[in-house]
């Protein structure tokens, strides 16, 4: 392994009692190996097979210098670690990993990583389910997670600055009981990191009304690929020139790093009401969302789970969900008590004109929390069905929701596997979980058919390859059902003027250019992955 | 549907070229100079209120789509002078007046069908709501002032429209009055006067007509704004009149060009340079010197 030849030398020298010549930097003190031991955390308990006074590794010790030893790992453990994230892409291959908590630190690793000619790659929580922060051919990692200082929230002017590493919830938990919160919801926010949801334009239940999280991104400090850093955006309003900021979230980390991002915040509702209603047909609970839609509500968030969510889902929260329905629809409405009150009355009755069979109203927040918490606890729940899933996410016209849901059901069966939908049915945004067992010879290939099928017909309804889970490693090869190559092109002068050299986390997104050497899809899903 | 060949053609391979709209704010980025000028085609080819969106050619003006769209009860978050087209407004890149709950335009333009610098027709984006499906090239258009590639026909994202609105204004702390209302439509504030718009539900917009009566405001009609805009430095300049949270000031005097960081100037140059290497979409204007 490449990891053992680098350590080779610098054991060695160590042993003839040369001085360190990495010490000079004004981060590293003298006694730096002790400094480092008190800093194990756990996560870089390998790097101890690395520790050396004269690195042999021209890019570790520059970065070394730069960062200082205890930021930068280079042992197999933390390698290992680092070159998977959520979905279920496997085989890649992380290099030195680096965890800077300054920009300037950002930037020092991304010019040490390019002046040596050595791809990068930003990562956060690593919950991303399309591949995107999956490293190839051993770049350096640029972990964000010690990036997690929320800097400042202004109250009145309702923004905060915080850091890439800052939780999702985390901030909407700092900002509790001030009237405001962050809009994006994405069912990760447990663990997911807000430079994670700039880099992937993530989204939520609750971005039918209140938008994607590029509508809550006003400015953005990027570390460019050529180590320059630059404001993007405004605090207020737009910045002269291209929107630069509109262009670099969804990036995928092709396009640089986050390194400080001023959030919109949200302004609490004064009335929420949580609506649960219950269908004998799954087509009724589709047809009811655009019906919804046409009569000029918009709610808060409009989901739905299929029976066999309902099934594996209810016996762990006892949500209230009926086990015998076939469908459930959660619909959130939220505003001013009059406005809500009204919608109240009028989802009932399209809810009754759709053929749901009873429509209870959460009395209380208890009751609201339980609702939810079956939807966002859906796929931790799913593990007692099959040890293994496939999840994807493609966005279709809202209006076709159920004449697509049963072909995909269709083409899923048809190849001998077990499919579950909950999804964010008031944007089109389907999830369908393909579950199965691994260990069943052959079926990685149905699975990877039948997820390739679904893609097919999502696009040819008139719907796209990926609603919030993003493009990454996963769904490259895709691209082409829904771009023509002059499409593509466009997109890919968009990432050339950001990246000129191609070193930010290539190997994403577009098809064209460079292959990820070892990777593959589908082996065995993480538990508790999160949609 | 909606062909572009035509658009293509005019666009060509070579020679200078500027997309005109309704011309309402053709002065905006600098002069279009000497320039072939083509026009995007114009027309409504398909609306469903059940999606929210609408397909429509980039010369349409904002007028004729405002009324198809109030129609059956929607409207989009586009907003511009009498003549202005979807194409001038989505390159120009103001928001509405009404952004608290109308939206951004820069989360207005789902897709966009256009002609590059070498002639050829690609597209931006995608049909759906909700899209992450590679770059966000939409996003990077608007407010590109047609330096980018010609919009010929485009996807946007429309909303709901409210069952009832009112304008208030009166001479009351800008603080108070945002602490009374929930999620305003619009918040302008000239240093004395705190003027506001309430939309919503009828009997919602009333309990708040009433409440900010009690405070001190009352009931005026859309107030018509200074033309130019500058923005927000801190300084309220006479006449002017500050759109809050928006960071614009509606101004009587035309601003002078902004600052801008050299590190994002030299990103847009590039990004101009990669989709048009050879300066052909309209040379004398450049999205760097509007200030607002």
């Amino acid at each position: 392994m490449e990891s053992a030849e680098r350590c080779e030398p610098a054991v060695g020298v160590i042993r003839s009692g040369i001085l360190p010549e990495v010490n000079s930097t004004k981060r590293v003190d003298q006694d730096w190996r002790s400094t480092v031991r008190k800093r194990i955390d756990g996560i870089g308990l390998g790097w101890i097979r690395g520790k050396t006074a004269v690195i042999g590794d021209p890019l570790e010790r520059d970065l070394v210098e730069a960062l200082g030893r205890e930021r930068v790992v280079t042992g197999s453990g933390a390698r290992s670690l680092y070159s998977r994230d959520g979905s279920v892409t496997r085989g890649g291959s992380a290099g030195i990993v680096c965890f800077p908590e300054t920009t300037d630190d950002v930037a020092a690793c991304v010019t040490v990583a390019v002046s040596h000619g050595r791809a990068f790659v930003a990562r956060g929580a690593g919950t991303g389910l399309s591949g995107g922060a999956v490293p190839c051919d051993e770049p350096v990692m640029v972990v964000t997670t010690r990036m997690n200082s929320i800097y400042e929230v202004d109250l009145d002017r309702r923004i905060a600055w915080v850091g890439p590493g800052v939780v999702n919830l985390d901030l909407s938990r700092h900002l509790s009981g001030t009237g405001l919160h962050f809009a994006p919801d994405p069912s990760s926010q447990q663990a997911c990191t807000i430079g994670g949801n700039v880099a992937n334009n993530s989204g939520g239940p609750h971005c039918l009304l209140y938008g994607v999280t590029s509508a809550h991104v006003l400015a953005i400090e990027v570390v460019l690929p050529d180590g320059e850093v630059v404001l993007l955006g405004a605090e207020e309003g737009r910045s002269p020139g291209y929107d630069l900021r509109g262009a670099f979230v969804g990036g995928e980390g092709t396009l640089g790093i986050a390194t400080r991002i001023c959030v919109r915040l949200t302004e609490d509702p004064p009335e929420v009401a949580t609506l649960l209603l219950d269908f004998d047909q799954i087509e009724g609970a589709a047809d009811m969302v655009s019906a919804v839609i046409a009569s000029g509500i918009v709610p808060a968030a409009l989901e739905i789970m299929d029976k066999r969510v309902i099934e594996a889902v209810e016996p762990f929260v006892e949500a209230g969900y009926p086990l015998d329905a076939a469908a459930v629809l959660i619909v959130e409405l939220d505003g001013l008590p009059d406005g809500v009150a009204d919608a109240i009355e009028r989802i009932k009755a399209i809810g009754l004109d759709h053929g749901a069979r009873t429509v209870r109203v959460a009395k209380d927040d208890e009751e609201r929390t339980r609702i939810w918490k079956g939807r966002k606890n859906a796929f931790g729940a799913i593990a007692v069905i099959k040890p293994d899933y496939y999840l994807n996410d493609t966005v279709i016209p809202r209006t076709r929701l159920a004449e697509v849901l049963m072909r995909i059901y269709e083409v899923v069966e048809e190849r001998q596997l077990m499919v579950m939908n909950v999804f964010h049915a008031g944007d089109g945004n389907l999830h369908p979980l393909i579950v199965f067992d691994a260990r069943e010879p052959g079926v990685m290939e149905r699975v990877l058919e039948a997820g390739e099928e679904i893609v097919r017909i999502s696009v040819e309804a008139g719907g796209v390859l990926s609603g919030e889970h993003g493009i990454g490693l996963e769904k490259k090869r895709f691209m082409h059902m829904q771009f023509s190559p002059a499409d593509l092109e466009a997109q890919d002068q968009l990432r050339r003027a950001f990246d000129v050299r191609g070193l930010a986390n290539p190997a994403k997104v577009l098809p064209t250019g460079a292959s990820c050497g070892h990777v593959t899809n589908l082996e065995r899903a993480p538990k508790g992955t999160w949609v | 549907m909606m062909n572009l060949s035509q658009l293509a053609n005019d666009v060509g391979e070579v020679g200078a070229v500027c997309v005109r709209g309704g011309g309402t704010r053709w002065d905006v980025g600098g002069a279009a100079g000497d320039v072939q000028v083509v026009m995007a085609p114009t027309g409504i080819d398909s609306f469903d209120p059940a999606e929210m969106t609408v397909v429509v050619g980039a010369g349409t003006t904002l007028s004729e789509l405002a009324d198809a769209l109030a129609a059956r009860g929607q409207e989009v978050a586009l907003d511009g002078p009498p003549g202005a087209t979807i194409g001038g407004a989505l390159m120009v890149g103001r928001s509405p007046l009404r952004r608290g709950r109308l939206g951004e335009v820069a989360d207005v333009l789902l897709q966009a069908d256009c002609v590059g610098a070498d002639g050829q027709v690609f597209v931006a984006g995608g049909p759906t709501v909700k899209n992450v499906s590679g770059y966000d090239l939409c996003r990077l258009l608007v407010g590109s002032l047609g330096t980018l590639a010609v919009v010929g026909r485009v996807i946007l994202r429309t909303r709901p429209m409210p069952e009832d609105s009112a304008w208030m204004s009166g001479e009351v702390p800008l603080k108070v009055v945002l602490q009374s209302v929930y999620r305003p439509a619009t918040v302008l504030w000239d240093g004395r006067q705190t003027t506001v718009r309430v939309e919503g539900h009828g009997a919602d917009v009333n309990n708040e007509v009433d409440l900010l009566g009690g405070l001190g405001l009352e009931r005026v009609d859309q107030p018509v704004l200074p033309r130019e805009r500058d923005r927000w430095s801190g300084f309220l300049p006479s006449g002017g009149v500050l759109e809050v949270g928006a960071g614009v000031v509606h101004q009587l005097e035309r601003p002078s060009p902004p600052a801008v960081a050299a590190g994002v100037r030299v990103l847009g140059d590039r990004m101009r340079e990669a989709f048009d290497p050879r300066r052909r979409f309209n040379p004398g204007r450049d999205p760097h010197r509007v200030a607002a």
